[in-house]
């Protein structure tokens, strides 16, 4: 099974993606996380608004196997959560990088950005 | 075993709709033989083993003095003055020291031994509504030992019989039972033969849907059935009354391990019971440890989780765990504290997952 790892995106060992958008940042897990975890059944989003640090625990996915939590790779305010995940986690399995989201954030410390990996980075630490 | 295969809810799903194929060599075998092996085990099991015949077997559990679960366990009557007990893994060392030690003190003869061939032998379980349509080909003909039957599929639920799968081998024991609530069967095979035996199963089975499942569709599938597992339900501290498996204890056939304690409790009441809840609403599957809260408010901890997940049948989460027998009829309102949510839930009748009758 080939793992897809967009180009576009930075990611964090922890198995998050980032897309970056001038002073905010959209948030998910990775097609290798999602496959990892397997049928992922629920998903706990933060609540709009928090202020989260860089490797916080902000987020939960439970599969049916066990619950994982998951960090926030940047640190900033929640704008928005996406509710369609929260109602339907299967996304989370079906389309990790685009209907899947977690959440959208305001940068507070956009320099993290830089100690984040790219791509082929990523890759390489997934053994893809 | 590895967890899954590919997914649980899918593995979990193909044994509720076909089949599913289970390797599940890590329980334990132990052989009682002899002219006292009957009245061995009837004083260290809690069930009746004098109603078994040559062919057939029955759930029952090993206690301790307190009426502590050691271990549940199956066994089956193989032939006269020949028994097989199927017991669980972890428990393989815990459960042969504890059957050793009261061999020591009962009355065996030089013609009665106890041999745990646990390492010697493999096991597979094939599960699901589909198996009898594919089971016969891989055991034909006549059962060679146990109970004599024309041809597998004459088993029925709890019976056991020898039946050869390939020419020039020694036939091996298949029992009509298993873990998910669905029909089927487990082969105990000689460990060196267990591949090919499952690689047998699974070709058969393949034109009918069957496919490898991990211990996480067992752990989903037995959960759903409401049915203990040792370590989560059964412990030494937690007796079969308070567990829920009472039927399986045999007051009236004489004295055994454990039997003052649980006669009283059949008298007296429990002081914790074992439940099975359903979540109301949508929620973050409930896991053991979480505790069980009053009313579907939910302020005060009556009891603890012992097992819990998200079942794929129904698509909400589900599990077992210990209350108050006064808050512990069906119906009742709880609450899960689910990460300091109060998430609600109602005690349910095992088993959890019922059939739609059609």
């Amino acid at each position: 099974m080939t793992t897809n790892v967009p180009g576009e995106l930075k990611y964090a060992k922890s198995h998050e993606w980032v897309r970056v958008e001038g002073d905010t940042a959209t948030v998910g897990i990775t097609d290798h996380a999602q496959h990892e975890l397997t049928d992922i059944v629920f998903v706990e989003l933060p609540a709009v608004g928090r202020q989260v640090k860089a490797g916080e625990a902000c987020a939960v996915v439970e599969s049916v196997k066990t619950a994982s939590d998951i960090y926030s790779p940047v640190s900033g305010q929640v704008l928005a959560i996406n509710q369609a995940v929260a109602d339907n986690s299967a996304l989370v399995n079906s389309d990790p990088y685009t209907a899947g989201w977690f959440y959208r954030i305001k940068l507070t410390h956009p320099a993290e950005l830089g100690t984040l990996l790219d791509a082929a980075a990523y890759r390489a630490l997934i053994g893809g | 075993m590895p967890v899954q295969y590919t997914s649980i809810v899918d593995e979990h799903l193909a044994v509720r709709r076909a089949a599913g194929l289970f390797d599940i060599s890590h329980m334990g075998e132990v052989r009682v033989r002899g002219p006292r092996a009957a009245a061995f085990l009837n004083r260290a099991l809690t069930n009746d083993i004098a109603r078994l015949a040559p062919g057939q077997g029955q759930y029952t559990l090993m206690c301790n003095e307190r009426g502590g679960v050691v271990d549940d366990l199956y066994a089956y009557q193989l032939a006269p003055e020949d028994y097989l007990l199927i017991i669980n893994a972890s428990r393989i060392e815990a459960d042969v020291a504890w059957l050793t030690s009261q061999w020591r003190g009962a009355q065996v003869t030089a013609a009665d031994s106890i041999e745990n061939h646990s390492d010697q032998f493999g096991a597979i379980a094939v599960q699901g509504p589909r198996v009898a349509e594919f089971i016969g080909a891989c055991f034909p003909g006549p059962s060679q030992g146990g109970l004599p039957v024309p041809a597998i599929t004459a088993l029925k639920k709890n019976q056991i019989g020898r039946f050869s799968w390939a020419e020039g081998i020694e036939p091996v024991w298949v029992g009509r039972t298993g873990y998910t609530g669905e029909d089927g069967f487990e082969a105990v095979v000689p460990a060196a033969m267990t591949e090919a035996v499952w690689g047998r199963i699974l070709e058969a089975g393949k034109p009918c849907g069957l496919r490898p499942a991990g211990l996480g569709a067992r752990d989903t599938l037995r959960t759903e059935m409401g049915y203990p597992l040792y370590g989560h339900e059964l412990d030494e501290t937690t007796t079969p009354i308070e567990a829920g498996v009472g039927f399986f204890v045999s007051l009236d056939k004489g004295e055994f391990m454990g039997r003052a304690v649980l006669a009283g409790q059949k008298v007296n009441g429990v002081s914790k019971r074992c439940i099975a809840f359903k979540l109301t609403d949508r929620s973050a599957p409930p896991r053991p440890g979480y505790a069980i809260l009053d009313g579907a408010a939910g302020k005060n901890a009556i009891g603890k989780v012992v097992s819990g997940t998200q079942s794929p049948s129904l698509g909400v989460g589900i599990g077992m765990g210990y209350v108050p027998p006064a808050s512990a009829q069906a119906g009742t309102a709880i609450a899960i504290d689910i990460r300091g949510r109060a998430c609600p839930a109602v005690i349910v009748q095992k088993p959890i997952f019922r059939r739609p009758s059609s």
